[in-house]
């Protein structure tokens, strides 16, 4: 087989932060190459590069032989590279003609012959769209339809699918595939990102694994078995900066949720947190543990399913509900959601239980409420100049310990921490996983999402495993590790060595 | 403060660089409307030996009064949640011809007129408001929609003419032009209500709530905080004082006139703008919003000093208020 495209030593590096080190890869043609890799291991990094997206540090890339410079995405495309993006880019407005022959419209549209091509193309893939639709009125899979016939406009040798499947229904993605297989057999070379490891074994013909900026190897897909693989793209360490669990006293019920669903991201997730216990959340990114924490917590409408809360039905209608009901939520994006950045310490702490620190006629308690905040900022160990200084000034640890100090205030008997620890160092890490233990310690139910798994199996004292959408199983301590967290997110069981573990 | 870990003890250091910056940026924030107001002072001074008078003094202030000063407290609080309100010059027209209306058709008492002209502008407010905040249509097309209809309802009341207070209203004409301790009522009020604004924004849970909201609305709202109440209570405020505004209005000129406030909330919003609030929310106080309206009396009373003819004096505000918002912006963007 020719030998499309080939990355040789490929760096990048943003500030600090090494994205890519020294990465090999290559396509060929007629041939589907998996990309795979964890969440931040470098695979979208890697194909921004390749799509001409991204300008590395170093290495070479070699098309056709030849070697190149790609300094935009419009070169990469002009030399046959096309990117099928998670996030579809396409213009919502303009119907599906123009969507595909976008970029090269001409001066003057000839309808008819722009509908007529653009019919061509869809049919080419075996589909029936309308070319004068709406883009945005089509369903997803119809809309990423539209994106392929884009790149098939014009002359493609390479096509790289970012995670396809993610939005598709189990039929729609098997329609995908066979469109991919027809590419694969006209020569063209795929490059296929995705977190769904049986449907990759079913249609490559070699697998990259990546992990941290790294390639850890290339093989044939018929060489290895989705436990190998799940055990090239796992295996790091963590230093132990847990502190020691202890003896934690858990107690009764104290959330319980049956049946929630909300919107395609959750789907009948059924769990319940007890007093004193800390319970994670696993799964890759989007396998919707956001979503479930956003549902319980009212910030997005729940479909269906009940909460209970100390026993109680919990109607939460939006996140003043929940705050009442005594549920706290630390949200994922610390700055959008948690903190209001521009405004002192002191408005962010007590946001969320005003009433403390307000007389009868609305007027604000000074003097209480420096104390109050005072007290907390002490108890966390707060690195900041006074209360009264901005959010924004503090580094990010600080920033998330205003958000858990808000919660301790609102003294709530549930908290949800949606990645706790991103964006913080190493040092204020260690300090924030001691105040989850003092939650804990408290006699609240904790509930933390993390991508981190070592976080996890390090906090929690048992792990909640979800998958697109849905709970896939629960890790007892004695079945923590990396695979077993892996495996039960992307296929709902345990490798094979646990098989039989209890679940 | 002791309790907290000293700044040299943190090992963020960029943060506290942060910090500094954001003083710098707070020194320009809080004094620059001062700083125009002041040169202005001097420049117009210079200018004309009848700025520096006290008849000249109180009617810059009178004209501030029953012009922009008061709305531009209702426009503070409005912007302040990150949105704009259009309405308020209508509304002022509308309370100005229901003061007529409700004195001397009605025959109501001072007190009952005072009352009910409020209540016509609050109402225009949670109108404006409740589209706003519970159906999130934006402000700026929820309020230019409220200013046509404002518009049109004073009016249809006034059927387009004047309506002359006369004996009925001879309260409000009394007011508009009595004195307390040598200080036109009209500007004792105005600033009274910039006092109780002041205490509202920064000693309330109102004033806290509203100013997060215009910096974060979600991280407000994922507190647990009902934002759209306080949304809701921006616009009413801001209504019932462009009601006040037009109650003044009356007063001083003795005649309840559909004419009243056109193109006012331009000036408003300048007034609010110049005084630093930022149209993107969370951030203008109280002091420098009166600072900027009077900075706005000051331009028209030095250029009617100066003898510009009407006309041309629309272009120099126009261009003042563009140096003004250099001097404003300018300055702040200096810490990037």
């Amino acid at each position: 087989m020719t030998e499309l495209a080939k990355l040789v030593a490929i760096s990048k590096s943003f500030g600090g932060v090494r994205a890519l080190v020294e990465a090999d890869f290559d396509v060929k043609a007629g041939e589907v190459h998996a990309l795979l890799g964890e969440n931040g291991a470098g695979k979208s990094t890697l194909m921004r590069v390749l799509s001409g997206e991204m300008i590395p540090n170093d290495g070479e890339i070699h098309l056709g032989g030849e070697r190149v410079e790609l300094r935009d995405p419009r070169d990469a495309r002009a030399r046959g590279i096309a990117v099928i993006h998670q996030e579809l880019a396409l213009a919502p407005d303009l119907s599906v003609a123009e969507n595909i022959f976008l970029g090269e419209l001409p001066g003057v549209i000839g309808w008819k012959d722009l509908n007529r091509r653009a019919r061509q193309l869809i049919e080419r893939l075996g589909f029936d769209i309308d070319p004068k639709r709406i883009v945005g009125s089509l369903a997803v899979a119809h809309q990423q339809i539209v994106e392929i016939a884009k790149a098939l406009s014009r002359d493609v040798r390479i096509i790289v699918f970012d995670e396809p499947t993610a939005v598709l229904s189990t039929q729609d993605a098997e329609r995908l595939h066979e469109i991919i297989k027809g590419l694969r057999a006209n020569g063209v070379g795929v490059v296929y990102i995705s977190h769904r490891l049986e449907e990759v074994f079913r249609i490559s013909d070699r697998v990259t694994v990546m992990k941290d900026g790294q390639v850890v190897g290339t093989v044939a897909t018929r060489d290895v078995t989705i436990d190998k693989v799940i055990r090239m793209m796992v295996g790091r360490s963590l230093a132990a900066m847990f502190p020691d669990k202890g003896e934690r006293k858990i107690g009764a019920v104290r959330l319980e949720a049956s049946k929630l669903n909300a919107g395609r991201m959750v789907r009948d997730v059924s769990f319940s947190l007890r007093a004193g216990e800390v319970v994670g959340l696993g799964g890759l990114v989007g396998s919707g543990r956001t979503e479930v924490a956003r549902a319980i917590f009212g910030a997005d409408p729940l479909d269906s399913g009940t909460i209970l809360l100390d026993g109680k039905p919990l109607h939460a209608r939006s996140p003043r509900d929940a705050v009442k009901a005594g549920i706290g939520l630390v949200p994922e994006d610390r700055k959008q959601h948690g903190v209001v950045l521009d405004k002192p310490i002191r408005i962010n702490v007590t946001m969320a239980r005003l009433a403390e620190v307000v007389n009868g006629l609305g007027f604000l308690k000074s003097a209480k409420e420096s104390g109050l905040v005072g007290d907390l900022a002490r108890s966390l160990k707060l690195k900041a100049e006074s209360i009264d200084a901005p959010v924004s000034s503090l580094s990010g640890g600080n920033q998330q310990k205003v958000v858990l100090a808000k919660w301790f205030h609102a003294g709530g008997d549930v908290i949800i921490l949606d990645e706790p620890t991103r964006g913080v160092d190493v040092g204020a890490k260690s300090e924030i996983y001691g105040l989850v233990n003092k939650l804990a310690e408290a006699n609240k139910a904790v509930l933390v999402i993390s991508s981190e798994h070592q976080e996890l199996f390090g906090l929690c004292d048992r792990v909640l495993v979800m998958g697109e959408g849905e709970l896939r199983g629960e890790l007892r301590p004695e079945s923590y590790s990396e695979e077993n967290l892996l495996s039960m997110a992307m296929t709902g069981r345990l490798t094979e060595t646990h098989e039989g573990m209890p679940s | 403060m002791t309790f907290l870990t000293s700044k040299a003890e943190s090992n963020a250091k960029p943060a506290s660089e942060t910090a500094g910056g954001f003083r710098f940026a707070d020194y320009l924030q809080r004094f620059g409307t001062l700083g125009i107001f002041l040169v202005l002072v001097v420049v117009a001074s210079l200018w004309s030996d009848a700025f520096l008078t006290k008849i000249n003094i109180l009617n810059v202030l009178r004209q501030v009064a029953s012009g922009a000063g008061i709305m531009a407290v209702g426009m503070l609080f409005v912007i302040l949640t990150r949105g704009i309100d259009l309405s308020v010059g209508s509304i002022a027209a509308l309370g100005s011809v229901l003061t007529g209306y409700f004195c001397t058709i009605s025959g109501f008492g001072i007190a009952m007129t005072t009352f009910l002209v409020i209540l016509s502008g609050a109402a225009c407010g949670l109108v404006t408001g409740a589209f706003v905040a519970y159906l999130r249509l934006p402000s700026f097309v929820m309020s230019l929609a409220m200013m046509a209809v404002a518009r049109g309802l004073s009016l249809i009341i006034s059927d387009g003419r004047p309506i002359t207070l006369g004996d009925q209203g001879a309260a409000f004409t009394n007011f508009g032009s009595g004195h307390w301790f040598g200080m036109p009522q009209p500007v004792i009020l105005m600033f009274a209500v910039f006092i109780v604004g002041g205490i509202v924004l920064n000693f309330t849970r109102f004033g806290r709530v509203i100013t997060a909201i215009g910096s974060n609305e979600e991280a407000v709202r994922l507190s647990g905080i009902a934002v759209p109440r306080y949304v809701l209570a921006v616009y009413v405020i801001s209504g019932a004082l462009a009601a006040v505004a037009g109650i003044i209005s009356s007063s001083r000129t003795g005649v309840g006139s559909s004419q009243v406030g056109v193109a006012a909330e331009l000036n408003v919003i300048a007034a609010v703008v110049i005084g630093g609030a930022s149209l993107m929310g969370g951030r203008g106080g109280v002091i420098n919003t009166l600072l900027g309206a009077l900075v706005m009396g000051i331009i028209a009373n030095i250029m009617n000093l100066a003898g510009v003819p009407g006309y041309h004096q629309q272009v120099y505000m126009g261009a003042i208020i563009v140096v003004a918002m250099l001097l404003q912006y300018g300055s702040g963007s200096l810490k990037t």
